[in-house]
């Protein structure tokens, strides 16, 4: 099953991603809203990793779980870590002065949203979803 | 690349016509202003019809452009937001604070400044 890795170091990466996501997303069969709903998602993770990680990567992969198939998306960073994970995922959290919706948004636009960080270590974040 | 901003009568018109980065965007925030300042537009249309993705970065850009373009006393429309876009803003978060005039199309928004023109 197709895979692509995305490094992310420059806010043009972040449209890189994006594109890669969305064909990737078309590949499998996802329809326009989800495309978008993806990309989105994409976008403000990969976003995160420019603004608070300073660099990272973006990985994306076509999964499968009995005869369902979808998207994964796994951004990972060795940047400063969530100090507090329960208020990043609160809407309008922001330590950048940014709207705050990132994470929060991400995670109603997928199916499913993980996110782990550690403090000085970096942080991971995974979301999917699913083909209906 | 530099982004066109037309002139019509006394109103601006910037149509957006590829996915920007987050610079461009800054870049182009300053240009609009730039030309509002010097040549006294008194409204601005910003036309995104072939974005296809709107992220939280581009919405606070196009709500930061609003907001300092009515500073200058130029009315902002953003038109031609696409229906998936639309919705996934939504989903997004996206809060009615969000205080951007927007229209369908081109032609909506030129008649939205116009009619505002004509009280
Ligand atoms: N990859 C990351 N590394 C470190 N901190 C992060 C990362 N992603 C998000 N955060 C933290 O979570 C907060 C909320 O993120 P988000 O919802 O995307 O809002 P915004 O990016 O607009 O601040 C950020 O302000 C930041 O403090
Ligand atoms: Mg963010």
């Amino acid at each position: 099953m197709d895979e692509q890795t995305i490094e992310v170091r420059r806010d043009i990466d972040v449209i890189l991603a994006r594109n890669v996501g969305r064909k990737m997303a078309n590949e499998i069969g996802f329809g326009e809203l989800d495309q978008t709903r993806i990309t989105t998602a994409i976008s403000e993770l990969a976003r995160n990793i420019v603004i608070h990680a300073n660099r990272g990567k973006v990985v994306i992969r076509e999964i499968q779980k009995g005869d369902r198939r979808g998207i994964e998306v796994v951004c990972t960073d060795d940047g400063p870590g969530i100090e507090d994970i329960e208020a990043a995922l609160r809407d309008g959290y922001t330590t950048a002065g940014g709207l705050g919706i990132g994470m929060t948004g991400a995670k109603r636009l997928m199916d499913e949203f993980h996110v782990e960080s550690v403090v000085g270590v970096g942080t991971t974040v995974i979301v999917k979803k699913w083909l209906r | 690349m530099k982004i066109p901003i037309l002139k019509m009568e006394d109103i601006l018109i910037v149509t957006i016509q590829s996915e920007l980065t987050d610079r461009e965007i800054e870049e182009l925030s300053h240009d609009i202003l730039d030309m509002i300042n010097k040549v006294g537009a008194e409204g601005l249309i910003i036309d995104i019809t072939a974005l296809k993705v709107v992220d939280s970065f581009m919405a606070r850009s196009l709500n930061a452009i609003a907001n300092a373009a009515t500073l200058l006393g130029s009315e902002t429309v953003v038109v031609g937001i696409q229906p998936a876009v639309a919705l996934t803003l939504v989903e997004l978060g996206l809060r009615i604070s969000w205080g951007v005039k927007t229209a369908l199309n081109l032609e909506k928004g030129l008649e939205i400044l116009r009619k505002k023109k004509d009280k």
